[in-house]
């Protein structure tokens, strides 16, 4: 960008701030960045501008990069979570593409603000994730490369197996066995009574010991688990698993809102824009850029598109609420933004698209489910229904596996014991056997994991040398 | 409430080197891989099939990042229509559909979107692969004890003889200029296009050596025997050919009688009939006597067969290979013998006990690489 046109983005981002503004939108601060094509894919690769080193990060940006070098993709924009709020601009882009991106982003940054799944984000992760980074170079430094990269390595491969729930909540301590009140009388032989007192409630339990289990209940968060309970982790080591939970902590929401946000941003755009004086170029050259970003996909669902459909159809619906609609839930018309706003605070991908994906809007988008026949990628349903509970089953916990943690003494050999929640969809078995080693590298003893292949039990073992599978 | 406010900027970023830092581990972690995993890539069929000639490339799959996720085949996607999708339209076949361009933040990696692939070049599966390996218990023949001056070119530049001009390097000049000046074509050689070759003299020692590889082509030998034994003279071939300038090669194909053949014949030709062996080395013995004679010539006969010979034969194999032996630096037997049944062949030849004789098993194709680490291991002096 010429600085003629950053001065005009300059005086184009400030109008569109007062139109988000007038619009209801509410955002922190922002901080728009102009940045190189290579920037803007180092931080779609990271995540974030600043963030530890690791290859598998080299291995996004080289993809994402080679894919924009052979002009297959485009990032446009990209925008952090934080309190004020980056968004980084790409410096090739026209100046109208610029100013798409800027009206988009402020809808994102609204959204992060005011959507419950956010309420107990970090809004200082910028900072945190830089600390982090320094931190992990100097136990680089400290303890070798390899030594480094071979942790993060591990800790990478379970970094999805957390429990978000627990977030802006004191972690229930289950696994904790409430003490037995101890008398209040104090004097100064009380050890001696203590002594005394042990002895006698050991006794009946002799006949009966009840080991205590650790976890107490199964327990989600296998990082943190892993974290507290495993013998061989050195202080540094756990440091750095803690990093990767926080910052695992951190994406969490956006996983869970991926439908909603950035049809929330894509809805806001588009109203933005039309408010701005454009010239007949800058019309067109917007329509295709925003054409693009809402183009479908025969193999994928393109959030832009969809959350974008179901935003506009809600408003509609509220806006003219129907005979029946009025009587039975006493829906007053006009209350299309309303419902909105509402929504945006309250829901995310699952809740939403369970209750505002609509038998219409199916059909009009012509969703569908396809899977692998044979060795051909088929449809294989158009129901409207099942469409939809298979949209919101794919994003049960982030669309990755629920793991729970059984027991961190099976066999009280110290061994570490992992339960699938199999609901249906199997494990992708060679991936089940590369990650266990990972799992023994953090817990130091033989792991499990059992789970559902072809309708029975099956417990997947390493021993720290060889793979075993034995149904069960 | 106060107003919340923006700032537009634009830095310097060009000290920011972090992901062609991280790119550069993970280019480095896919190297390490394909050595890890040169037994299963040696044998690959895109690469042993189409005569050894055609391929440039081999696709490599980046590293994975393995978690625990989902079976990506066995469970449905949601896709969308242009309106007119109905059950049982086929979006694609085998492999995995190709995803959505990746707009929008974050780096995700969903299941099914990882299936990027890095290339190696075959000449980069050759440096690692031969690497370990050269032609065991090479000697300096007496004749040919000098060295040989040779010219090599080794560098390009500016300026130089014009003789020596190197057209292909000078036109892409021209090429380069042209198109930045908006014209492109081939037009207009400025002096500053010209690009000449240098060359250095290297003198190097010659040692005469000539491998004899027999292959046995009989209709015992089924297509994954034969796979196996091209797969094996295909790397061998090439080893010796990018390491040693003077090798001769005579490929020797056989089943009940034997025949001196062509590199194109030996790789692609298959035949059928019974099988005796000793045909081929009685040829591979007379080659020594009339061509290539031990006091001139580091002498490799190497032998691929899956076992299966005459038996009334096995006798007259012994026999000859005792007496090739004694004359050649190593002698290597492959047998190509996927269900570990018991050869003829291979037990006659366990009375051999010549530490020059060596022989191999080979079940599965990424026993191949075995074969020839054990035949071409660098080498213990075994001829005094």
């Amino acid at each position: 960008m010429t600085n003629e046109e950053i001065r005009k983005l300059e005086a184009s981002i400030d109008q569109m701030m007062k139109l988000a503004r007038s619009f209801g939108l509410d955002f922190y601060e922002m901080r728009f960045e102009i940045c190189p094509a290579d920037i803007i894919y180092t931080f779609g690769a990271y995540g974030m501008p600043t963030r530890f080193s690791h290859w598998s990060f080299g291995k996004a940006f080289h993809r994402m990069k080679m894919q924009y070098d052979f002009g297959l993709s485009r990032i446009y924009e990209l925008v952090i979570n934080s309190d004020p709020c980056y968004a980084f601009l790409l410096d090739g882009n026209t100046l109208i593409q610029n100013k798409l991106v800027s009206a988009h982003v402020l809808a994102h940054c609204d959204f992060f603000k005011n959507n419950a799944r956010f309420a107990h984000t970090s809004r200082y992760m910028v900072e945190s994730m830089a600390v982090s980074a320094d931190r992990i170079r100097s136990y680089e430094i400290q303890y070798g490369k390899n030594a480094v990269e071979e942790l993060l390595d591990a800790a990478l491969a379970i970094q999805e197996h957390i429990d978000p729930s627990f977030v802006g909540r004191k972690r229930p301590r289950e696994d904790v066995v409430p003490k037995e009140k101890k008398p209040d009388v104090k004097s100064p032989y009380q050890d001696l009574w203590d002594l005394d007192r042990s002895d006698r409630k050991e006794k009946p339990n002799q006949e009966e010991p009840v080991p205590q289990k650790i976890p107490a209940r199964p327990e989600k968060d296998l990082v943190l688990f892993i974290m507290e309970h495993s013998k061989i982790l050195t202080d540094w080591q756990r440091d750095v698993l803690s990093m990767i939970r926080d910052e695992m902590l951190y994406f969490w929401p956006q996983l869970e809102t991926k439908i909603m946000n950035e049809g929330w941003a894509t809805y806001w755009h588009l109203r933005i824009m039309r408010e701005l004086d454009l010239t007949e170029e800058e019309t067109i050259d917007f329509a295709r850029m925003h054409a693009g970003v809402v183009l479908p996909s025969r193999t994928s669902i393109n959030p832009y598109h969809v959350g974008l459909k179901m935003w506009e159809d809600i408003e509609k619906r509220w806006n003219n609420p129907t005979r029946e609609e009025r009587e039975r839930w006493g829906r007053q018309p006009g209350k299309g933004r309303e419902k909105m706003f509402e929504i945006r605070e309250a829901e995310s991908d699952i809740s939403f698209l369970r209750n505002y994906l609509t038998k219409d809007l199916v059909e009009e988008m012509d969703l569908y489910l396809y899977q692998k026949v044979g060795n051909e990628w088929k449809i294989v349903e158009k129901d409207w229904e099942k469409v939809r509970d298979q949209l919101c089953a794919a994003r049960v916990n982030g669309g990755f596996p629920v793991l729970l943690v059984q027991d961190g003494d099976y066999l009280r050999n110290g061994e570490l014991y992992i339960k699938h929640e199999y609901e249906g969809v199997e494990l992708d078995i060679k991936y089940v056997e590369k990650t266990l080693p990972y799992v023994h590298r953090l817990w130091g003893r033989p792991v499990h994991l059992e789970t559902v292949l072809e309708n029975r039990s099956v417990l997947f073992t390493y021993d720290g040398k060889k793979s075993h599978r034995k149904f069960l | 409430m106060t107003r919340p406010n923006f700032i537009l900027s634009r830095e310097d970023w060009s000290l920011h080197r972090k992901g062609y830092q991280d790119q550069q581990r993970h280019q480095e972690k896919v190297k390490e891989a394909i050595k890890k995993n040169l037994a299963d890539l040696i044998t690959e069929e895109s690469l042993i099939m189409t005569d050894g000639r055609q391929i440039i490339k081999v696709p490599i799959r980046s590293l994975d990042e393995y978690r625990f996720r989902f079976n990506y085949n066995k469970q449905p996607h949601g896709g969308q229509g242009d309106g007119s999708s109905k059950p049982g339209d086929v979006l694609g076949r085998d492999g995995d559909p190709k995803q959505a361009p990746g707009q929008g933040e974050g780096a995700g990696d969903q299941p099914g979107v990882d299936y990027f692939e890095a290339e190696v070049s075959v000449e980069e599966l050759e440096n690692i692969l031969f690497e370990n390996l050269e032609l065991p218990n090479l000697k300096q023949k007496t004749q040919d004890d000098i060295t040989v001056p040779d010219v090599r070119f080794t560098d390009i530049r500016k300026k130089g003889l014009t003789g020596n001009i190197d057209k292909k390097r000078t036109i892409m000049e021209t090429l380069k200029r042209n198109a930045l000046a908006g014209q492109p074509g081939i037009h207009g050689i400025k002096p500053d296009d010209l690009r000449y070759k240098t060359w250095e003299e290297v003198r190097i020692p010659r040692s005469n050596a000539v491998v004899l590889a027999m292959m046995d082509t009989s209709g015992s030998m089924g297509s994954f025997e034969k796979y196996i034994a091209r797969s094996f003279f295909f790397w061998m071939v090439r080893f010796l050919r990018t390491k040693y300038e003077h090798v001769d090669i005579q490929f020797i194909a056989h089943h009940t009688e034997a025949k001196i053949v062509t590199e194109e014949e030996f790789f692609t030709k298959g035949e059928s009939g019974g099988t005796i062996c000793s045909s081929a080395y009685q040829l591979a013995l007379d080659l020594v006597h009339q061509r290539y004679h031990p006091d001139r010539y580091n002498v490799y006969p190497f032998h691929f067969s899956d076992g299966d010979n005459l038996t009334s034969d096995n006798e007259k194999c012994v026999r000859i290979i005792r007496e090739l032996t004694s004359l050649c630096n190593i002698f290597g037997y492959g047998e190509v013998n996927q269900y570990n049944r018991s050869s003829t062949l291979m037990n006659a030849f366990k009375y051999i006990q010549d530490p020059k004789f060596k022989t191999i098993l080979i079940r599965e194709k990424s026993e191949v690489y075995k074969a020839l680490t054990t035949f071409f291991a660098r080498s213990e002096q075994l001829v005094s």
